[in-house]
């Protein structure tokens, strides 16, 4: 495929490996914040060929993963409600609620409809006006204008039975908090879709903020490698600031189109990231002059399950400060077929990509069976 | 989530700024998507598709130019020069 096959090139992905080698004095600690970069990172072993010059940790940015289980537990609600339908990406289906998952509570009855792109929900909601369509919008900025153009298209319909669980994140925000946090990230590569809407012009002074270098990355191998080259090259000179690596796709000011599509129809809130507790200016709600499609008022009142503790510590892993192979759970009693939290659910988050690519021994796995 | 995936826009279906949409090829698979954000792609142009929408046309220079560099980087003698920040940076 264009814009792939050339991006995989092993003889130049070998080279690069050797450069990056060559220019580390010493291992660096690099995070790369997006859970599609961590499942390419491992895939391509990029991790393990690397592993004498970067460490690399794995970032938060897979949104099934941060999403607040207390919003899952409202959309497990909405879709056990007669009448009521949720539609949602597939990734959330399989993630653990508090007592239920969506694909648990379809088979108590629910009605779960998964959509490739939210407007296939609206079309949903308007072949079948009887029942009410709720559409669980995850996902950072990369995610936010599709969803905005689903709530657009609702109200140029006119439909009164489509509504929108918001529960977009932001980057950037969850980026400052791992950095007040004291996470031990020296270099950042940066999440290259969420960048090709938003542009990296706040990352400027987000590297100048914490003296961190920042490289928007893509996600096939080449991609990376350059900008952990990029990375690492700041880092030996002491200098620290944001370089676009994924020049095909990102410019400055990202797509301003995009843009306004978000900014029509949302507007910042704090949010309570799983794992993380609130974050400041952390997410996307919608703005008032929506209001009308807002699931949460639409399920006002509904009963909610109280949250368990769990032992999952998938708040650890999601902000780098534990890797999947040394919880205690991986392997054992948490596994793709019965996770005990979302990183292991989800196609991007960091245990999954870890089972996946770097399976726990066989005598590890059946040892608690 | 993040995912993107590089197609060609072959042809427009709806001309409207907002819930404009074009077919686009994925490797021979073709899937009608939302074009509100790249109003100027013409067929032959290619752009990453998120979730049904097109988040931006790939500009074929920029990535000419960033596999030259790869290239060039790859196989350069002189890997001592190291680069200085951006004056506009902060």
């Amino acid at each position: 495929m264009r814009y792939v096959d050339e991006f995989r090139d092993v003889g130049r992905a070998r080279e690069l490996l050797e450069q990056i080698r060559s220019l580390a004095t010493r291992r660096w600690v690099l995070m790369e914040v997006c859970g599609g970069q961590t499942h390419s990172l491992l895939r391509y072993g990029l991790d393990e060929a690397l592993a004498d010059s970067v460490e690399l940790i794995h970032g938060p940015g897979c949104p099934v993963c941060v999403t607040d289980t207390a919003v899952l537990d409202l959309a497990v609600a909405a879709c056990l409600r007669p009448g009521w339908v949720l539609a949602g990406f597939g990734d959330m289906l399989r993630v653990p609620g508090t007592k239920l998952s969506l694909l648990q509570a379809q088979a108590q009855g629910g009605r779960v409809l998964p959509v490739y792109s939210p407007l296939d929900a609206v079309e949903y909601a308007r072949l079948h006006p009887q029942l009410q369509v709720v559409f669980l919008a995850v996902g950072f900025e990369t995610t936010a204008p599709a969803t905005a153009l689903a709530v657009l298209e609702a109200r140029r319909l006119g439909l009164a039975n489509f509504s929108l669980l918001s529960a977009h994140v932001r980057v950037l925000p969850a980026m400052d908090w791992l950095m007040q946090a004291s996470v031990r990230v020296q270099a950042f590569l940066a999440a290259g879709h969420v960048c090709t809407v938003t542009g990296f012009s706040d990352y400027h002074a987000f590297a100048a903020r914490h003296r961190v270098p920042v490289a928007i990355a893509g996600f096939e191998p080449l991609d990376l490698l350059q900008a952990i080259y990029a990375c690492i090259r700041q880092l030996e000179s002491g200098a620290a600031f944001a370089e676009n690596c994924y020049l095909r796709a990102v410019v400055e000011n990202g797509n301003p189109f995009a843009r306004r599509l978000v900014d029509e129809v949302y507007e910042p809130c704090d949010r309570s990231w799983r794992g993380f507790g609130e974050i400041p200016q952390g997410g996307l709600r919608l703005r008032p002059s929506f209001s009308a499609f807002d699931a949460e008022a639409r399920l006002a009142g509904t009963e909610l399950p109280h949250p368990e503790s769990t032992s999952c510590r998938a708040g650890d892993v999601l902000a780098g400060l534990l890797k999947p192979p040394d919880c205690i759970h991986f392997g054992r009693g948490c596994h793709p077929d019965t996770p005990l939290g979302a990183p292991m659910v989800s196609s991007e988050g960091a245990c999954a990509a870890w089972f996946r690519y770097h399976p726990p021994a066989v005598e590890q796995q059946s040892a608690d069976v | 989530m993040c995912l993107g995936v590089p197609g060609r826009v072959l042809e427009w279906t709806v001309r409207d700024e907002i819930f404009g949409r074009a077919v686009v090829e994925f490797e021979g698979v073709r899937r009608e998507c939302q074009m509100a954000c790249v109003p100027d792609a013409v067929p032959g142009d290619y752009v990453v598709v998120h979730a049904g929408l097109a988040l931006c046309r790939i500009n074929p220079a920029q990535a000419e130019l960033t596999l030259r560099q790869l290239h060039d980087f790859a196989t350069a003698a002189d890997r001592s020069s190291l680069p200085a920040a951006p004056s506009e940076a902060g």
